[in-house]
């Protein structure tokens, strides 16, 4: 009881310290890892320590997980898309198209086992984190509020310092390594004149009983305005939507924080009848009266400053006054705040140097690329509070998108605090095309993640065999070698997936006539979303990552491909998307990278030196790939291999021979054979 | 046609030249119509206006008679230029100026009368179309105006305007081919047009030609120009730069441009046709002249040097032509009749001609072809063998497919040999499993490379395959695993019966050995490191175990002293006893695997890597059939006397193996009777020797010649290529897309990038012509719909394909 009455207290960071001196008062419980709140990343950092085995825990305010979704979104409906068919068995590529679900090796923990509606309820997610969190047997204290965080400085510790955690029960907890996870929490409130009579997001009825025949002005432009627009559409004369920039539809800026299609009822009345509406205009100017009929109108603020303070509000001028046709002249019932959430940044001391970034990061706090917080070393942001990263751009700030980058968070750590590297999988060269074939087609966490998380492809010496790393954070590419412990000496390839150029933009049109590219040469000028590889002889320093061309997610490279975009998002066809690929990598790489049957090495090791890797790493080493009869068939009816690069003349001044000696029955040689006659001719 | 007949004769001598010093033989020239003078009798020559090269030398030397027969092979065009070619040999007494001090200073000389006006050093006029490139170029001074920058053309330009017309060419470098052509051109057509000649690429490039490796001619029409601040018109010739393309190019720039006619189209005959070029009538009305006039003369300037344009008067027209016709099509070649078109856009008048250029096209194509090969088309033999097989239904019925949740299940229950594959095999349950739908399954099974075979066995650790994928060898794989190995031979009988291959009948067929390992029972690591050796090979050979107390009655039998192996080659029905040094579990495997080897293999496309790690050079028979007994056994001899330890000596049946054919081709030329005995050094120089045909494989010859290629008195007979494996066509190049269509690339914030892609652009030197062919497109910038993808492109290829027919 004595320590619940100091609670108040330890506000001082005098008092602190004080306490600290006095182990006795309270003995802190150390853990390596802390994650604070049990939401949804939090959870995920949870999954990823408990499989490595490490000593962490979560801390969650209420008594069970997920407590955002138990209220928001008010209206119920998530509108991350639950897609329980794909047509595909791939677990992998299915987490594509399934938006809700947290990563685990347990595959009755999807969310499509949850719900079966496309855009699900959000209790079934409360469900659904309940049961992640118990399956698993994730370490969660619940019901234990973290009031303040601070550092304490410590030489032994793992990053120099402790993070101290008291929670409202004035337990201290001692962690070396901070994972907050606490979302976004705070309502974000504009003030100005008027907004005491504001209703928010948070509290407004969602009963559309309460509009009927009202007149309504909803501040902020974003989901959760729609969402309540949506909801007393029906109901209301009309509704106004305030917000000082124009609409942006999730669908032509490709950012899926965006206005939703499934939101955008109001954007109809509004286009076809001039019923509902959206204006724009800064919210800082404005000023909000209430007259005498307890009706609210809207005007200007230096109108409310000139007339001075003390008069009554249906004295004070309004802009249709002078301007008899202002948009917003009529007289509102109610006026409802939807601009949403802020970071909490109350509970940490300033110690911890966790400010809040500028313009549009000012509700998140500031970290790096590795979500790493730029105040202090060990502090990771994890979840909806680290959309700093690729706000308005990739899919950071939704589950989606960050159950992938807890897991690059959790590899940067396993890493820096136990010495295992990054996951890598080491291959022959000869499997490189493969590997990324295959990676474009499956990965999920490359695909929700475009521009933020990629692949990199470590080229061992002589280009003989490689590594393949997944999912990295591309913005730290320059480090990558202290993050993840691998070693970049022989150039590498990065593996992003990208849209156009000049695709994305609320302003854009992205139905216009030829918007896809079907052409291999032109796949550069792809639009949609579409695997692009990176060539660097060395890795890129961070003074060309920071200064890299605009629009570039990476510095020049040394080569570029692009796969071109496809329709189905089915990279495999051989023409149109290996071979291209294939050419790319042969390129950079300086070698031929053509598989060959087992006849063609055979052919190879007798008449040449040299081998290709696919026979060096393939035939010699006893794992040649013998044809079958219909497959020699076609393989002599299309005449390969050809050898363009070959100048043997000895070869092709043998297949000159006028009594060419050539069986019928001899189908092998007929191949390059066939094809020097040819080159000949062209000499003559 | 004249010209024409004398490039091809040039041509032909002067690749006797160039073979005539390849094979160094010392070569006289018996020049007879390069007059050899001394320098007094030269001079005396000399006739005034008449322009005459001489070439002034000491001796011969061979390293000026190169230059000499290029010199003798330029006398003939020359004269036909009324040029006369001399070598003045300079004779001690009667030196001239013009003998060089040194043997290795002499030049040419050309003088017009007795008035010198160039010397040339003698790598200028490096071959027969440097000299008459050059000669030219130092008569037709005035002629043939040579420029460096903008500037000068336009002064040039402006100067002609309203008085002649301009022949604008650029070309590589002077003295090459393309130039010469261009002065034989000038030669003739210099007094009627001015030429202009630059070798600067910058201002080709400031005149918006595209594809500018290429040498380029322009036709400028400035003689029609009468306001000065016009431009003139300018004609670029589509052709390659040869002298027969310019002078018919300059002919068509002649041609009438619009002639007006009012008689039968199909009786009309111009100049066009003769120059091989079609006809188009535009149809007109007295009602609508004007117009059509101006249509026309459009017409006509779009498509001057492909057609004529005529324009038909169709009111004062005896011959009905039909009604709706507005544009008449006439080939150029005689008896085709004429085509009435329907024509209501400019741009499909171009295109009609454009697709039907046949006669010219025909001589481009030649040099299309050169082009080589399309970056679009697949080279990777095993891919396009799939691709085309992929219509083919494959019997996979037999085997079941496993998914993630049927893969557990089925392994754990039977014995499996599951493969592993990417959608792009008893009593042995035979399964497959999709990586690309189960990934979780193969990553969990450590599968990262595909296609895999592993076998599941109940109760027993999965054994990769690691062996030739093919069904031979795979199904030797599977039959041999039938049992676990080494096999526990408990008597001396059984002993017996495994090694005469009764007690694993049915499996002798797929390993023609089996290994006995014999250890006395007290030899327990021994015994274990074996049982490691036999449980790594399994699958490959068979193996089996005797530790019976009476196994010393089995080592005595066969001369063999504890631990030892018994190996059994059953074909051969011979048992043979190996000591086991070293009883490391991996030095039995290498023993194991030393002694498969045969002493005379016969040499297939599956058994040659096994052979290849030895490194030694293979000494091998080219047999038609099987192997001659009596060359067997002369080799046989010798590796029993040691003889060929440092080679391997095998021979290699074309019967079984026909692909022995493509290796006899790239050795031999022409090929010689068989059989044939080769020695291919393939690890050290790539030297192939061949053992002389004419001589019987004997000891006593054999050896005489390994004796030989020992001491070095053996030529190879070819020497194997050892290039590296290179990319074997160029990638696109989307950085200098991305580059060209982003002018404003931000150069300056990355100048270190922008060296490094420098340094890739040199490295890749060789790939830029084909990319340049590549650049055009970019021009235009567009972005093509989807569904004028690929069939469109396989029409673009098919009519490509019609106009080489």
């Amino acid at each position: 009881m004595g320590l619940s009455a100091a609670t108040p207290l330890w506000s001082s960071p005098g008092l602190l310290l004080a306490i600290a001196l006095h182990p006795a008062l309270s003995v802190p419980t150390h853990r390596d890892y802390c994650v604070l709140g049990a939401g949804p990343a939090g959870l995920q950092m949870a999954y990823f320590l408990q499989r490595a085995g490490r000593d962490y825990a979560v801390f969650e305010r209420t008594q069970r997980p997920g407590s955002f979704f138990t209220r928001y979104p008010r209206h119920r409906k998530l509108i991350s898309i639950n897609k329980r068919y794909t047509g595909n068995a791939n677990s992998e590529f299915n987490l594509r198209h399934d938006w809700n679900s947290l990563l685990s090796h347990d595959p009755r923990l999807l969310f499509r086992h949850y719900s079966r509606a496309y855009f699900p309820d959000a209790h079934d997610m409360v469900r659904y984190l309940s049961d992640f969190a118990d399956t698993l047997g994730l370490h969660v204290l619940y019901n234990t509020t973290i009031t303040h965080v601070t550092l304490d400085k410590d030489q032994r510790a793992w990053n120099g310092h402790h993070f101290i955690l008291t929670d409202q029960k004035g337990h201290v907890h001692r962690c070396s390594v901070l994972l907050v996870a606490t979302g976004l929490s705070v309502p974000n409130q504009v003030d100005f004149p008027g907004s005491e009579y504001v209703e928010g997001y948070e509290s407004v009825s969602v009963d559309p009983e309460d509009f009927v025949g009202q007149n309504v002005l909803i501040l902020g432009r974003g989901n959760s305005a729609f969402e309540t627009a949506d909801n007393i559409l029906g109901v209301t004369n009309f509704i106004h939507m305030l917000s000082r920039s124009r609409v942006r539809l999730s669908w032509a800026t490709h950012y899926v924080g965006d206005l939703r299609a499934i939101n955008n009822g109001l954007l109809d009345t509004y286009q076809l009848k001039s019923l509902d509406g959206l204006l724009e205009s800064d919210l800082t100017d404005l000023a909000i009266l209430k007259d005498s009929k307890g009706k609210f109108h809207v005007t200007l603020k230096f109108f409310l400053e000139e007339a001075g303070s003390n008069q009554s509000a249906d004295s004070i001028p309004l802009p249709q006054d002078d301007n008899d046709n202002f948009a917003m002249r009529v007289a509102y019932d109610r006026v409802i705040r939807c601009l949403g959430w802020n970071f909490d940044f109350s509970i940490f001391n300033k110690s911890l140097r966790l400010n809040s970034g500028n313009a549009f990061g000012k509700k998140y706090p500031l970290i790096r690329a590795s979500y790493e917080s730029k105040g202090s070393r060990g502090l990771f942001i994890l979840g909806t509070a680290s959309h700093s990263v690729d706000y308005r751009k990739s899919a950071g700030g939704f589950i989606h998108g960050f159950r992938y980058t807890a897991r690059a968070v959790h590899r940067l750590l396993e890493h820096r605090h136990h010495g295992i590297t990054w996951p890598a999988t080491e291959l022959p060269i000869t499997q490189l095309t493969s590997s990324i074939v295959r990676r474009v087609n499956e990965a999920s966490g490359l695909y929700q993640m475009f521009g933020v998380l990629a692949d990199v492809i470590l080229l061992k010496e002589n280009a003989t065999a490689f590594e393949y790393l997944e999912e990295f954070p591309l913005q730290m590419l320059a480090q990558l070698e202290m993050l993840t412990g691998r070693k970049v000496q022989h150039g590498l390839f990065v593996i992003n997936m990208e849209y156009g150029r000049n695709f994305s933009g609320p302003d854009k049109d992205v139905f216009f006539d030829h918007r896809s590219v079907g052409h291999t040469e032109d796949a550069w000028q792809s639009n949609f979303l579409h695997p692009v590889i990176y060539y660097y002889r060395h890795l890129p320093t961070e003074q060309e990552v920071r200064f890299r061309p605009a629009h570039w997610p990476l510095p020049r490279p040394t080569a570029i491909h692009h796969i071109v975009e496809d329709f189905l998002t089915d990279w495999t066809a051989p023409i149109g998307h290996i071979l291209p690929l294939r050419r790319f990598l042969e390129n950079c790489l300086d070698t031929d990278l053509r598989s060959f049957y087992a006849e063609s090495c055979f052919l190879f090791a007798l008449t040449r030196q040299k081998l290709p890797p696919f026979c060096q790493q393939g035939y010699l080493r006893m794992r040649g790939l013998m044809s079958t009869e219909s497959l020699r068939q076609h393989r002599v009816e299309s005449r390969l291999p050809r050898n363009h690069a070959a100048t043997d003349s000895r070869l092709e001044d043998s297949s000159q021979q006028p009594g060419d000696h050539e069986p019928p029955d001899a189908p092998m040689a007929t191949g390059p054979l066939a094809q020097s006659l040819d080159s000949n001719k062209e000499e003559l | 046609m004249q010209l024409e007949l004398i490039m091809s004769s040039g041509f032909s001598v002067f690749r006797v030249a160039i073979s005539f010093v390849i094979m160094c033989i010392s070569y006289m020239p018996t020049i007879d119509s390069l007059p050899e003078l001394s320098p007094q009798k030269y001079f005396s020559t000399l006739q005034p206006g008449k322009a005459s090269l001489a070439y002034f030398c000491q001796a011969d030397s061979p390293r000026t008679s190169v230059f000499l027969e290029e010199l003798n092979e330029a006398v003939r065009p020359l004269q036909d230029y009324g040029i006369s070619v001399a070598k003045v040999n300079c004779v001690k007494e009667e030196t001239s100026r013009y003998c060089g001090k040194e043997k290795d200073f002499m030049k040419a000389y050309l003088f017009k009368g007795n008035i010198l006006l160039r010397e040339f050093p003698t790598d200028t006029l490096f071959d027969v179309n440097a000299i008459v490139a050059h000669v030219l170029f130092a008569l037709l001074f005035n002629e043939v105006k040579y420029i460096t920058n903008l500037e000068d053309l336009q002064n040039i330009e402006n100067a002609l305007k309203g008085k002649a017309n301009i022949v604008f060419s650029y070309v590589k470098a002077i003295g090459i081919p393309e130039h010469r052509a261009v002065m034989e051109a000038a030669f003739v057509y210099g007094t009627t047009y001015q030429f202009v000649l630059t070798t600067e690429i910058a201002l080709l490039e400031s005149i918006g030609s595209e594809d500018v490796e290429y040498a380029h001619l322009y036709f400028f029409h400035c003689k029609l120009v009468l306001d000065l601040t016009q431009q003139c018109r300018r004609t670029l010739m589509e052709q390659p730069l040869t002298t027969l393309n310019i002078h018919l190019f300059i002919k068509r720039m002649k041609a009438p441009l619009l002639t007006e006619v009012a008689e039968d189209p199909q009786q009309v005959s111009t100049v066009h046709l003769q120059l091989g070029l079609p006809l188009v009538f535009i149809v007109s009305q007295q009602a609508t002249y004007e117009a059509d006039r101006r249509t026309a003369e459009w017409v006509a300037w779009r498509l001057l040097g492909k057609a004529g344009v005529l324009l038909l008067l169709r009111d004062s027209l005896e011959v009905n032509i039909p009604q709706h016709a507005n544009v008449v099509f006439k080939r150029a070649e005689k008896g085709v009749p004429v085509e009435f078109l329907v024509l209501h856009d400019v741009d499909l008048i171009i295109s009609h001609v454009e697709n039907n250029m046949h006669i010219e096209e025909i001589q481009e194509d030649e040099d299309d072809d050169v082009e080589g090969p399309d970056i679009d088309t697949q080279d990777d033999e095993v891919a396009e063998s799939v691709y085309r097989d992929r219509k083919r239904k494959l019997p996979l019925e037999l085997t079941v497919e496993l998914t993630e949740e049927s893969f557990n299940a089925t392994v754990m229950a039977s014995d499996n040999i599951v493969l592993f594959y990417v959608d792009c095999t008893s009593t042995m349950l035979l399964t497959r499993i999709n990586c690309a739908d189960w990934s979780d399954v193969c990553t969990k099974q450590n599968v990262t490379e595909f296609p895999f075979v592993k076998m599941y066995k109940k109760g027993k650790n999965p054994v990769s395959y690691t062996g030739m994928l093919g069904t031979e060898d795979l199904l030797k794989f599977i039959q041999l695993n039938r049992i676990s190995y080494p096999v526990n031979i408990t008597s001396i009988q059984e002993a017996e019966e495994y090694l005469s291959g009764e007690l694993y009948k049915d499996l002798i067929s797929y390993s023609s050995i089996s290994i006995l390992g014999l250890f006395s029972p007290t030899m327990t690591t021994a015994k274990e490191d074996f049982s490691e050796a036999g449980n790594y090979l399994k699958g490959y050979v068979i193996t089996g175990i005797y530790s019976e107390e009476d196994v010393l009655l089995l080592s005595n039998k066969y001369a063999a002293t504890l631990p030892a192996l018994l190996l059994a080659r059953h074909t051969e029905g011979k048992i043979e006893s190996i000591p086991l040094a070293s009883t490391h579990a991996q030095d039995v495997v290498q023993i194991i695997t030393d002694a498969l080897l045969e002493t005379f293999p016969e040499i297939t496309v599956e058994n040659l890597p096994s052979y290849f790690r030895l490194q030694k050079p293979l000494l091998m028979l080219f047999s038609d059939g099987s192997v001659n007994p009596q060359y067997k056994n002369s080799i046989l001899i010798l590796v029993k006397q040691k003889y060929l330890d440092s080679f391997i000596p095998c021979w290699l049946n074309l019967k079984n193996t026909p692909v022995g054919r493509g290796i006899l081709q790239a050795y031999f030329d022409p090929l010689p009777p068989l059989p044939l005995l080769v020695l291919v050094n393939l690890h050290s120089g790539g030297q192939v020797f061949v053992f002389p045909s004419d001589q019987a494989i004997t000891e006593e010859n054999l050896v005489l010649w390994l004796k030989k290629l020992e001491a070095g008195l053996e030529n190879p007979i070819t020497i194997l290529p050892a290039q590296e494996w290179k990319p074997p066509l160029p990638a696109y190049d989307f950085l200098s897309m991305m580059d060209a269509a982003t002018s404003q690339h931000a150069t300056k914030k990355l100048p270190k990038c922008m060296k490094e892609t420098d340094v890739q652009e040199n490295d890749k030197e060789q790939h830029e012509d084909k990319s340049a062919v590549r650049k055009e497109p970019i021009e235009t910038l567009r972005i093509k719909h989807w569904n004028r993808s690929n069939w469109f492109k396989e029409a673009e290829k098919s009519f490509k394909c019609d106009k080489e027919l």
